[in-house]
């Protein structure tokens, strides 16, 4: 899905809060939404794929005003309701007030036929777009690089986070210009993403 | 969304979804107890610093390191979650600078380099440093020559990165472990170089 996630090259944001040794945390509760993120995939709710759509799901409001360790415990709650641990009204009620969710999943896809492709090779992003959860962010959305490196097969996002069955497939990580990704518009050098195969096809 | 002041307080929201985990028993009432333990004692910068200080002394250790992230930090003792199928360890030379980020979310090799910092996980960072990465570099303090090739890595999927920093010149003859003194998560993130003119001492 487009969603608000989606942050690579926007525009509009300021300065980074920067400063060597930063924190982590902010507050105990940050922690505690941490290790349950942690603890609730460990305990196989659900997987990685899943915690990070229910992340995406969020109301777009929601999800830019809320902190990080925010997004962390809201997608938990999504995720133990829709799976029928617990409801909206019986966290409401135990948390003393409204418990804003997220939105419903569209439904995921199945990964294509495998295609290979080899170190130095140019690929170029296949311009769709997918109703649920993916890995690809937009600004490489129709874009053309160059093949670096391989990675070993992970589960592929789009069927993972939609109990679709099991598929696994490699990512290549691309090497793409900044001049190819923002013509004009950005600052040179290179930015390189971890594709997966599913979403990539040789360059014309 | 329900307006913000009918909205739960945010920390009693964390513990409605532990009081559901913890009675349907997914989770154990020792889960923050035993993440903490993680985060304070075994995922911290000092494990990532241990892996570069090897690297910087022993050549043979480096070039296993640049082919099989995981299997040369594993001889240290030092392990990543099952979901963190591969690791890339990124060199930084007199003329190369890389830098890691995470635009969908925020993932990092935190079982290496320790937790992701405050900044390293807001919309500021996540969005400008892929497309205006020198001078998000330099408002962080790092400001990079004319010369310095710019490589950034996107976090998509679940191969992890990590920046080898360029050992400074000047720590010629160092023991290891006083090499690993002067490692710091920012270096090994690539939004700090450790080598004069860019390098800041880091706090104690």
């Amino acid at each position: 899905m487009d969603g608000i996630h989606d942050m690579g090259g926007r525009q509009g944001f300021g300065r980074v809060r920067f400063k060597p040794g930063s924190q982590i945390y902010h507050d105990p509760w940050e922690i505690k939404a941490n290790s349950l993120s942690g603890a609730l995939v460990a305990a196989g709710l659900f997987n990685m794929d899943e915690y990070r759509h229910a992340i995406e799901r969020m109301e777009p409001r929601h999800y830019i005003n809320a902190s990080y360790y925010e997004r962390v415990f809201t997608a938990c709650a999504i995720l133990c309701v829709e799976k029928g641990v617990t409801t909206q009204a019986e966290l409401e009620r135990i948390a003393g007030g409204a418990f804003p969710l997220a939105r419903p999943a569209a439904p995921g896809r199945e990964q294509r036929s495998p295609t290979d492709f080899a170190i130095g090779q140019r690929v170029t992003v296949r311009s769709e777009f997918v109703p649920g959860h993916h890995r690809m962010p937009g600004y490489i959305r129709g874009k053309t690089g160059v093949v670096i490196q391989k990675s070993p097969d992970f589960p592929f996002p789009d069927a993972a986070a939609h109990q679709l069955e099991e598929q696994w497939e490699p990512t290549y990580d691309v090497r793409f210009d900044t001049t190819e990704l923002w013509p004009d518009a950005s600052e040179k050098a290179s930015v390189t993403v971890a594709v997966f195969r599913s979403y990539l096809q040789k360059a014309a | 969304m329900p307006p913000a002041e009918q909205v739960a307080d945010v920390a009693r929201r964390v513990d409605a979804v532990e009081q559901v985990a913890l009675e349907r028993g997914l989770i154990k009432p020792t889960h923050l107890e035993a993440f903490s333990h993680k985060i304070e004692g075994d995922w911290t910068p000092a494990t990532g610093a241990a892996i570069v200080a090897r690297a910087w002394t022993d050549a043979a250790y480096k070039a296993r390191l640049l082919q099989n992230g995981i299997a040369a930090a594993a001889e240290l003792g030092a392990t990543m979650p099952a979901h963190h199928r591969h690791l890339v360890v990124l060199e930084n030379t007199a003329t190369v600078h890389n830098v890691i980020c995470c635009t969908l979310c925020s993932c990092t090799a935190f079982s290496i380099i320790g937790m992701p910092p405050d900044w390293y996980k807001d919309l500021e960072y996540r969005s400008r440093v892929v497309r205006e990465s020198r001078t998000v570099l330099r408002e962080m303090g790092l400001d990079l020559s004319e010369q310095m090739e710019i490589r950034v890595w996107d976090t998509t999927a679940d191969t992890r990165y990590v920046v080898l920093p360029y050992r400074p010149p000047e720590t010629e003859g160092w023991t290891p472990e006083r090499l690993k003194s002067i490692v710091t998560k920012e270096s090994m993130i690539g939004v700090a170089r450790l080598e004069p003119p860019t390098a800041y001492q880091p706090k104690a």
